[in-house]
């Protein structure tokens, strides 16, 4: 029997980018918030020697260990999946902070046609540009609603940038100035230049200098010591919720973190969440903590396993296409791109932060025209200096060997001799990639894992090729005596560089399509909220947490107005179903 | 030198000939630890290579940390330590994976939760070719294939071949032509790759990387605190490293 704890205002899954956002808002407007957090207590203390590849960037000490849990993999509907086993092939936050304490903090805004993507493409290529199985879908929001929530977003988290030219629509500047330039970004930024293409400096969460965001939370001016995406900083100078959101919330003294609380199932009457029940991951005492409000705020995996064992909203079938639970799963950890060898020319490669760079980003979106072109969307081109570690970076032109003299002679040589261009390219979703649960494989607890389906499609396959072919003209015109291009690998294999997936829990406007509206408030249970990437329909093109961020920052909005006006939905249901 | 410090010389010179005696072992005034051992005599290109090694210094001669915590037999160590050394050779551009360590890296890393695979999934069924094994069980399964490899080519344990033989027998296993049990060979491989690079890059901390020996030869400045003043340069800034231990 579960030992029942007080009844607080709101209980959240997990406290990492989410749960500190929904701690922090809900608790400065009066309500009790509880957060369960499965992994460690993390501060600033723990982050003082962390200048450490072998620990953080190959080992995975902040990660999530799979000793009791993972996922398991498949291509298609026909095969069985296996278990991703190995942790340093999955790279999911855990403690404190969770994924927001790791990341490499790079901080695009979707575009306006990522909101309305089936829409305007339809609009302007008509119905047949859109392949059978791919089920892209508006979103039930447009750019201009979500836009002052990205700003509320970058200014909490001291986003330092420029703005893109491409993407104009902002209503404020960012709050601090872009980062410096290294020699590798400004001779792209040159040559992008001269090829007519619109550069600029990528816009970063690791502060360009000293910053008090808008709660009284200050951030410390970035170091570029290079210790970055896959450590927390000492500076405190990477926007983590663990010097932002959660202290903000903290002080009002309504906040209470429970950490080795591992949450198992979201209680309900009919259509009202109730609580959940959570064990204590060291002794496995049960625990059911009553709320006014459940918010699911894990990463896309947990979110949406969750929903799954707890047997909420209609589950996905991937034959009829009918049902949302587990819809529209993407992966985003394809990386196109090229890199350049320089015989006679030598960078500070070891020098960066975690999303430094300059980007372009005339190949994405609808920015140019697809009339010709069999693939919708694009990538983003990046120079990224990710402050090469000499275990991980051992790069040598191809057709040298992999062990042995020359390996050594050239992956010395070319250490400091090389520089890349990297793409993140937009991923749409289809009718058989979905998240379920596995029929074999199971937790800890007995309960079976999530299950992902999912493998690469011709969409991606076309933009890869495309965007690997704009690399190489701009890594040719920069100097590089020798330009290697990354392949397409073969088939989806479940590994995790970064955490880069959404879908699962997708927002819309309406149940039929969408398992949350615009608040992330489910629609089939006022009072439960998910946040996440889980409530993308498809994935941008590039990295997701600005715009959970931005999406968070409104559902706080929607659940302060739920608590205050004593609940319902906060969305009508739009009459006219997008089922074109 | 102060007497003192002459005294504590002495002592350090006297410990040395005692370990050089009971060890048996001296090349071109370099003490030769247990690694080098099963070398001696039998690989050309590794024992010249241990001659350019700069000598160490009396003081450092014991090396308290240098034995086996997870290897059993010394000749499961000396064969690993020998396929090391081809993947990352000594060479004209620096010490290779014998002089920075590496072997005792990978002792060291096998007897951690690493080598028993204590973070990673590990419940049934295995299918679709994933191991069962832990690190632990592969390390020791393949070197050991090594020397029986060694003796069905060219009748001699792996450790006591020619450098082109060793290479020839590690191409086999890289291309997964060799049989092994639960694991293929080019599995083991790519795992004795990847920690012996480790082995060599490491911050000393864990045992390798000798003397940040492995990041001078590749200009990696190390656990630098900050790069503020480096970053906007148009020119390579070349920065002595600084290990862990320098934050502690």
């Amino acid at each position: 029997m579960a030992k029942k704890m007080h009844k607080v205002n709101v209980v959240t899954v997990g406290v990492g980018w989410t749960g500190g956002i929904v701690a922090a808002e809900l608790t400065k407007a009066g309500f009790t918030v509880v957060g369960l957090e499965r992994g460690p207590e993390k501060t600033r203390k723990d982050y003082m020697h962390t200048h450490d590849e072998i620990k953080y960037d190959l080992r995975g000490e902040i990660e999530h260990n799979l000793t009791k849990d993972t996922f398991t993999v498949r291509n298609t509907l026909k095969e069985d999946a296996v278990p991703i086993r190995d942790k340093s092939n999955s790279r999911i936050g855990t403690g404190n902070g969770g994924g927001g304490s790791h990341w490499g903090a790079q901080t695009h805004r979707y575009y306006p046609y990522d909101f309305e993507i089936k829409t305007k493409t339809i609009e302007k290529y008509g119905k047949n540009k859109i392949p059978k199985n791919m089920t892209i879908q508006d979103w039930g929001i447009t750019y201009d609603e979500l836009e002052p929530y990205y700003d509320k977003f970058e200014k909490m988290a001291g986003i330092s940038g420029e703005p893109d030219p491409n993407y104009p629509d902002r209503s404020n500047p960012y709050p601090n100035p872009p980062l410096k330039k290294a020699e590798g970004m400004r001779m792209f930024h040159e040559v992008t230049k001269k090829l007519g293409y619109k550069p600029f400096t990528i816009p970063a969460g690791t502060v360009s200098q000293k910053y008090t965001n808008p709660d009284g939370e200050t951030l410390n001016a970035c170091q570029y010591c290079a210790f970055c995406g896959y450590n927390a900083c000492e500076y405190g100078a990477k926007a983590d919720p663990v010097v932002t959101v959660i202290p903000t919330a903290q002080k009002t003294g309504k906040f209470e973190i429970r950490n080795h609380a591992e949450v198992r199932r979201v209680l309900y009457k009919g259509k009202k969440a109730t609580g959940v029940i959570y064990k204590d991951t060291r002794t496995g005492e049960e625990f059911e903590q009553p709320a006014d409000l459940v918010v699911l705020t894990s990463y896309v995996f947990s979110n949406v396993r969750l929903l799954l064992l707890s047997e909420i909203g209609k589950v996905y079938d991937p034959v009829s296409g009918k049902g949302v639970i587990g819809k529209n799963f993407t992966d985003h950890h394809l990386v196109s791109g090229v890199r350049g060898y320089f015989k006679n020319k030598k960078f500070n490669n070891y020098a960066a932060t975690g999303a430094f760079g300059e980007a372009i980003t005339d190949f994405t979106g609808d920015l140019f025209d697809h009339t010709d072109l069999d693939f919708i969307h694009g990538g983003q081109i990046e120079l990224r200096i990710t402050g090469d570690t000499p275990i991980s970076s051992n790069f040598v032109p191809s057709g040298t060997p992999s062990w042995g003299k020359e390996f050594k002679k050239q992956s010395l040589y070319y250490f400091n001799r090389n520089l890349m261009l990297f793409s993140q390219k937009a991923v749409m979703p289809f009718k058989e990639h979905y998240l379920d649960l596995d029929p074999t494989y199971k937790d800890d607890w007995g309960d079976p894992l999530l299950r992902i389906t999912w493998d690469y499609s011709d969409n991606d396959k076309r933009i890869h090729e495309f965007i690997n072919g704009k690399c190489k003209e701009i890594m040719t015109e920069m100097g590089a005596d020798i330009v290697d291009e990354n392949p397409m690998p073969g088939h989806y294999t479940g590994y995790l560089a970064f955490q880069h997936n959404g879908g699962g829990a997708i927002m819309g406007a309406n149940p039929e399509i969408s398992a949350v509206n615009n608040y992330l408030q489910m629609w089939e249970m006022d009072n439960l909220f998910v946040c996440g990437a889980s409530a993308f329909p498809h994935f941008g093109v590039t990295n997701p947490t600005t715009t959970v961020g931005a999406l968070t920052y409104r559902a706080t909005e929607g659940m302060i107005k739920y608590l205050k006006d004593g609940g319902g939905q906060l969305v009508q249901v739009e009459k006219e179903a997008q089922l074109i | 030198m102060s007497d003192e410090e002459k005294k504590e010389s002495d002592k350090v010179d006297q410990s040395r000939r005692n370990f050089i005696k009971n060890s048996g072992l001296t090349i071109g005034g370099l003490v030769l630890g247990g690694v080098a051992g099963g070398l001696i005599g039998s690989n050309s290109a590794t024992t010249k290579s241990q001659t350019t090694t700069k000598p160490v210094k009396s003081h450092e001669t014991k090396e308290f940390t240098e034995a086996m915590q997870f290897f059993s037999r010394k000749e499961d160590f000396d064969t690993l330590a020998a396929a090391t050394e081809c993947i990352f050779p000594e060479d004209e551009n620096g010490p290779g994976a014998i002089a920075l360590r590496a072997p005792y890296y990978i002792d060291k890393q096998l007897a951690s939760p690493w080598g028993r695979n204590v973070n990673d999934y590990r419940k049934r069924p295995f299918k679709d070719g994933q191991t069962p094994l832990n690190r632990g069980e592969i390390f020791l399964q393949g070197i050991r294939k090594l020397d029986e490899e060694g003796e069905k080519k060219f009748q001699k344990s792996f450790r006591e071949l020619e450098e082109a033989e060793q290479i020839e027998i590690l191409q086999d296993f890289e291309s997964g032509k060799v049989k092994l049990e639960y694991v293929t060979s080019a599995e083991f491989f790519a795992m004795l790759r990847q920690s012996t690079l480790e082995g060599v890059y490491c911050d000393p901390l864990y045992g390798g990387n000798k003397n940040m020996d492995g990041w001078k030869m590749k200009e990696y400045p190390g656990a630098q605190m900050s790069y503020a003043n480096v970053i906007e340069s148009k020119e390579f800034v070349k920065i002595e490293p600084m290990s862990l231990s320098d934050h502690f």
